[in-house]
């Protein structure tokens, strides 16, 4: 139904068109005087001014549960994060291998320190699950950051300047990619024995801005073909403004979509390498570690595994369900 | 209702009558889409017939509802979001909406076929030409491979693609624009059908081109006796080729006429409007006459005739009250055979 | 080796094709050097009717090349091969030509957003196509450009008043910053267009709304020239009159000077002063628009003509139609000779040897008829086909 869909009145612009519409049809077009902005048109323009894209796509994650939902969770992870001692009185670190090794946990006693049970060195379960979530989203968050940056970077100057520079970081890009991400993280970590959160991040960055690159570069060669911004060029706009204001913008919203998702891989990435004893050290705190030791005593004790091990599929079940929901928002075409 | 369906007793140069049933009969249809937040009206109650070798053209501007209206009578409109809440579409005196599917499907192709205004979209980019011609003998005839290739080479040869043989294989990004829109012709033109369905045949091809693929058209269509539905926005066009015209707007008929009375005497403003507002090539004009405003909104058609905004003639009975497609007569009350006309005035517009 | 000027001569056109215009206008080339004299020269003003754009032996190669990481060309794709012509200050020039005919990419060279393979682009005596940095903005001040889809020239995130108000950001110079709103108010007014639009966004708004607010961009730098490249072929007819009368407004308005490319014969005829007509990358034939229209002397250009459908079906009976055969060949590997030979009914043997020069046909020179125009046949002679 092209006829009807290329107009620009459907859509989700359709009230405000309308009041366009409206408000136009005084106008004509041999005396192009507009119209003394009477109370009727001028009430719905002001009403309906702002209705940029990101707008409408804002309004369309509002209505969309599954964002309701992971948002939510991701802001509650975030505080958690943040402020974990608003969660917790115990301390993670806290041993207590007389009264608590391995007790089980006490599903109805909310927040305190037995909830989750203990580990096999006696330390409060949930205490750590909340601690833990420190480590995680620092590494999400930062490499996310990282990539988002130097990735992105490097896709808009191969895509947008073409030519010999393109081809050369495009190969840079394809070596990188060629890279097995756990593989090659194991490599680069190995290189360092004091592994901190920080250099975890760094490690993954190091590999993962590939594909932010990828994408990037792809949006902004569609973009850069817009007349848009050859009319910006037409008016003697330089570079940097033509790149700021005309194609960054429009090339941004698949780069966030991939980069919402991704974020949840790097947190998955970070605690297999903790759990294979290349990512995070004790005394950190990482979902896991945890997992690691948890699973030695796994048999018996199910609930040192169950925890930390839930804690981490829902927190890169939400960032990936957050991802999707941009994703319908931003680039429906995507789907 | 009093709307009247005269089109099909207008004259024509090629039409052979063959009885009372036209080849296809559209009776007050009307299509809509649900939209998230609107009801889009795009079809509200169109009424026209094509009989065989006759050619109607459907005239009217993006969003008029030609396209739509086209796609429901192939069955090829998206439903849901698309719904016909009402009308008929008969062909041959059996209405097509009520056909079970299989039935329906079995005309689709055989004897209606249509051609689209982009035949590279059209076309499947990784099957050679001939394998895309070919496939519709060995789905409709049951034919082999051999004879079907064999067929899509003389279909090549009827359209005048130059060297078919050596260039059935090849595939449709090796054809050029005119070329391909050929190879959508033999196509549709396969299987012989009684009607075409021409949806802007020729908008995206070049003037030069666009001549040699409409005289292309109407030679096989005389040939073969068919009838054809031509939509376009091209005033030009249509008088080259039409034999009757329908020109829509906000997804209603609101003119019929045979083609050299409607450029003589346009019985709507819409319509002279529209006349008015084109250059032409054989004179040099001074300032246009332009319709004012822009066309409707169909999730908000305005009440009483649709084109009341933008109408000169606009009077408080516009506002209010839907105009029919009522019989133009001569001043004299003589019957305009073809002629209806949707608006109040359309005495003053023809006659003053 | 009896005439070395004659060789030296043969030696210097050999690769760039030449398109010999005898009575084009002399050009008086500025003698600027410094950026303060180009300036100078660009501020001049010109007389109406005193030649403003002059275009010589205008070439675009596209090398076709292959390979990804060595590439090595090919051949190249002849957009524009040798194109000259004059734009007189306050006339409207119409291009008309096929897809391909390199219609196109004569505007985005004239708009220095491509770079000349060779020749030259006078604006006032100085030639653009070698300027950069300061001076070539300083230029793009004065030419301007309205884009054909009213869909994707506007940043779809960027408000009414950012896209038109941009122009004042790039050249602050012309507009002090407190005075920019109203002067995109203004602009907005001027188009036709409701000022209290001026927060919305691109979408809110319908094809020929979007055209005005391109159309408002690129007056906002109050230029002289304007180019538009098929500047309503994507609008509805009944909204296609309202901006082509618009346009026509502004130019007496402001006093512009427009270059108008188009498919649409119908439009340019009603819009230019003159027309060219364009064939693979070269102009077949020039001249006012009764010349064209009525007196066509070019055999592609007749043809063209009668392959327009009149909206009048009283026509279609008697009128004769010159249908072409084939299709445009490609600009990467053109006839030789005279590019048209390959559907031409008049063609021969010369046609095929001979490139023929835009020039006003011997047989008509000196003759006081409409006929006496410029036109690139070597048997160009009169036929009136839309009237016939």
């Amino acid at each position: 139904m092209p006829e009807i869909y290329d107009s620009p009145q459907s859509g989700p612009g359709t009230r405000a068109s309308n009041a366009a519409l409206a408000a136009n049809r005084g106008e004509s077009p041999t005396s192009p005087k507009a119209p003394a902005a009477g109370p009727g048109p001028a009430d719905t323009v002001r009403d309906e001014q702002v209705r940029s894209l990101w707008g409408d796509a804002w309004r369309d994650l509002r209505r969309n549960p599954y964002f309701v939902i992971s948002s939510l969770l991701v802001v509650l992870l975030l505080f958690i994060a943040v402020f974990p001692s608003w969660f917790t009185s115990a301390d993670p670190r806290d041993t207590d291998l007389t009264n608590h090794f391995l007790t089980k946990p006490e599903l109805g006693s909310f927040f305190t320190a037995d909830w989750f049970g203990y580990d096999n060195q006696g330390r409060s379960i949930y205490a750590r699950v909340i601690y833990g979530t420190r480590a995680s989203i620092q590494v999400g968050v930062g490499v996310t950051v990282l990539v988002t940056i130097f990735g992105g970077l490097m896709g808009m100057l191969a895509g947008y300047f073409g030519g010999w520079l393109d081809a050369l970081l495009s190969r840079v890009t394809d070596v990188f990619f060629g890279i097995p991400f756990l593989l090659g993280a194991l490599v680069v970590l190995n290189a360092f024995t004091d592994r901190t959160v920080s250099v975890v991040i760094g490690a993954l960055a190091f590999l993962g801005w590939t594909q932010i690159a990828r994408v990037m570069r792809a949006a902004v060669i569609t973009t850069k073909q817009a007349d848009y911004v050859v009319a910006a060029k037409a008016l003697g706009a330089g570079t940097g403004r033509i790149l700021a204001k005309h194609i960054l913008p429009n090339a941004m919203a698949p780069v966030i979509v991939v980069a919402t998702i991704a974020l949840g891989g790097y947190i998955s990435a970070e605690a297999t390498l903790s759990y294979l004893g290349m990512g995070l050290a004790e005394p950190t705190i990482s979902w896991g570690i945890d997992i690691s030791t948890a699973s030695k005593v796994v048999r018996n004790n199910p609930h040192a595994l169950f925890f930390p091990a839930g804690m981490l599929t829902l927190t890169v079940f939400a960032f990936i369900m957050l991802g999707d929901a941009v994703r319908d928002a931003l680039d429906p075409k995507l789907r | 209702m009093t709307t009247i369906d005269k089109t099909a007793s207008a004259p024509s140069r090629r039409i052979e009558d063959d009885g009372d049933t036209p080849l296809l009969d559209v009776r007050d249809l009307h299509v809509e889409f649900k939209t998230r937040d609107s009801l889009v009206k795009a079809v509200n109650g169109v009424s026209y017939s094509v009989r065989a070798g006759e050619t109607l053209a459907v005239l009217g501007e993006s969003g008029s509802g030609k396209s739509v209206t086209a796609q429901a009578i192939m069955g090829i409109l998206d439903m849901p979001p698309g719904r016909i809440p009402h009308g008929e579409i008969r062909f041959r005196g059996k209405d097509m909406l009520a056909m079970p599917n299989d039935e329906r499907r079995k005309l689709r192709g055989r004897k209606i076929a249509m051609i689209f205004q982009d035949a590279l979209s059209s076309l499947n980019p990784v099957l050679s030409v001939g394998y895309q011609l070919g496939e519709m003998f060995r789905v409709h005839e049951g034919l082999s491979r051999k004879a079907a290739k064999a067929k899509s080479i003389d279909l090549m040869d009827r359209v005048r693609i130059p060297a078919a043989r050596e260039r059935v294989n090849d595939y449709p990004h090796q054809f050029s624009g005119g070329m391909r829109q050929r190879i959508m012709i033999a196509m549709a033109m396969a299987l012989e059908p009684d009607l075409i369905i021409a949806d802007e045949p020729t908008t995206a091809l070049d003037v030069t081109v666009q001549a040699q693929v409409m005289e292309l058209l109407a030679e096989l269509q005389a040939e073969y006796n068919m009838g054809l539905i031509l939509i376009t926005h091209d005033l030009g066009v249509v008088a080259d080729v039409a034999d009757k015209i329908a020109v829509m707007y906000a997804g209603r008929i609101v003119e019929t006429a045979p083609v050299h009375e409607l450029y003589k005497r346009p019985a709507h403003p819409y319509t002279r409007g529209l006349l008015d507002s084109i250059p032409r090539l054989d004179q040099k004009g001074q300032e246009l006459y332009a319709i004012k405003g822009l066309p409707p909104n169909l999730t908000q058609i305005p009440p009483g005739c649709a084109f009341n905004p933008r109408c000169p003639k606009a009077d408080d009975i516009c506002r209010t009250e839907v105009p029919l497609l009522l019989s133009v007569t001569e001043r004299d009350g003589t019957d305009l055979p073809g002629r209806g006309s949707a608006c109040h005035f359309w005495k003053e517009t023809i006659h003053g | 080796m009896a005439d070395p000027a004659k060789k030296d001569e043969a030696a210097g056109r050999k690769d760039v094709p030449q398109d010999a215009v005898p009575n084009l206008t002399k050009v008086e080339v500025a003698e600027a050097t410094t950026i303060a004299e180009v300036e100078t020269v660009l501020d001049a003003p010109v007389e109406r009717g005193e030649p403003i754009l002059q275009v010589r032996n205008l070439v675009k190669h596209f090398p076709l090349t292959q390979g990804i990481l060595f590439r090595r060309q090919i051949g190249a794709v002849k957009a524009v091969d040798g194109l000259s012509f004059d734009l007189y200050q306050g006339e409207t020039l119409g291009i008309v030509g096929e897809s391909g005919c390199g219609k196109s990419t004569v505007a985005k060279l004239l708009m220095t957003l491509e770079t000349a393979t060779a020749g030259e682009v006078f604006y006032k005596g100085q030639d653009i196509t070698k300027l950069s940095g300061r001076a070539l903005k300083a230029v793009r001040r004065n030419i301007q450009m309205v884009f054909q889809d009213p869909y994707t020239s506007l940043n779809p995130r960027m408000t009414v008043g950012d896209i038109i108000g941009e122009p004042f950001e790039i050249h602050p110079e012309v507009a002090p910053k407190g005075d920019r709103r109203r002067k995109v108010r203004d602009l907005l007014d001027v188009v036709g267009l409701n000022p209290e639009y001026i927060n919305r966004y691109p979408h809110q708004f319908s094809g020929g709304q979007r055209q005005r607010i391109g159309i408002a961009r690129g007056l906002a730098l109050n230029p002289e020239i304007i180019i538009c490249d098929e500047p309503v072929s994507a609008l509805d007819v009944s909204v296609q009159a309202q901006v082509i009368n618009l346009m026509e407004k502004l130019q007496d308005e402001f006093n512009l000077s427009y270059i108008f490319i188009a498919h649409d014969l119908s439009i340019v005829r009603h819009i230019s002063d003159r027309v060219g007509v364009m064939y693979l990358g070269k102009m077949a034939e020039i001249g006012t628009d009764t010349e064209i229209y009525d007196h066509p002397t070019h055999p592609y250009t007749q043809a063209l003509l009668s392959a327009v459908p009149v909206p009048d079906p009283a026509a279609r009976e008697g009128r004769e139609r010159i249908i072409l055969v084939g299709d445009v060949p490609s600009p990467a590997n053109p006839p030789s000779g005279c590019r048209f030979r390959t559907r031409c009914w008049k063609a021969e043997d010369k046609c095929a040897k001979e490139v023929p020069l835009l020039a006003i046909p011997q047989r008509f020179v000196g003759a006081n008829t409409p006929a006496a125009h410029e036109s690139a046949c070597h048997f160009a002679e009169e036929k009136d086909v839309v009237h016939a």
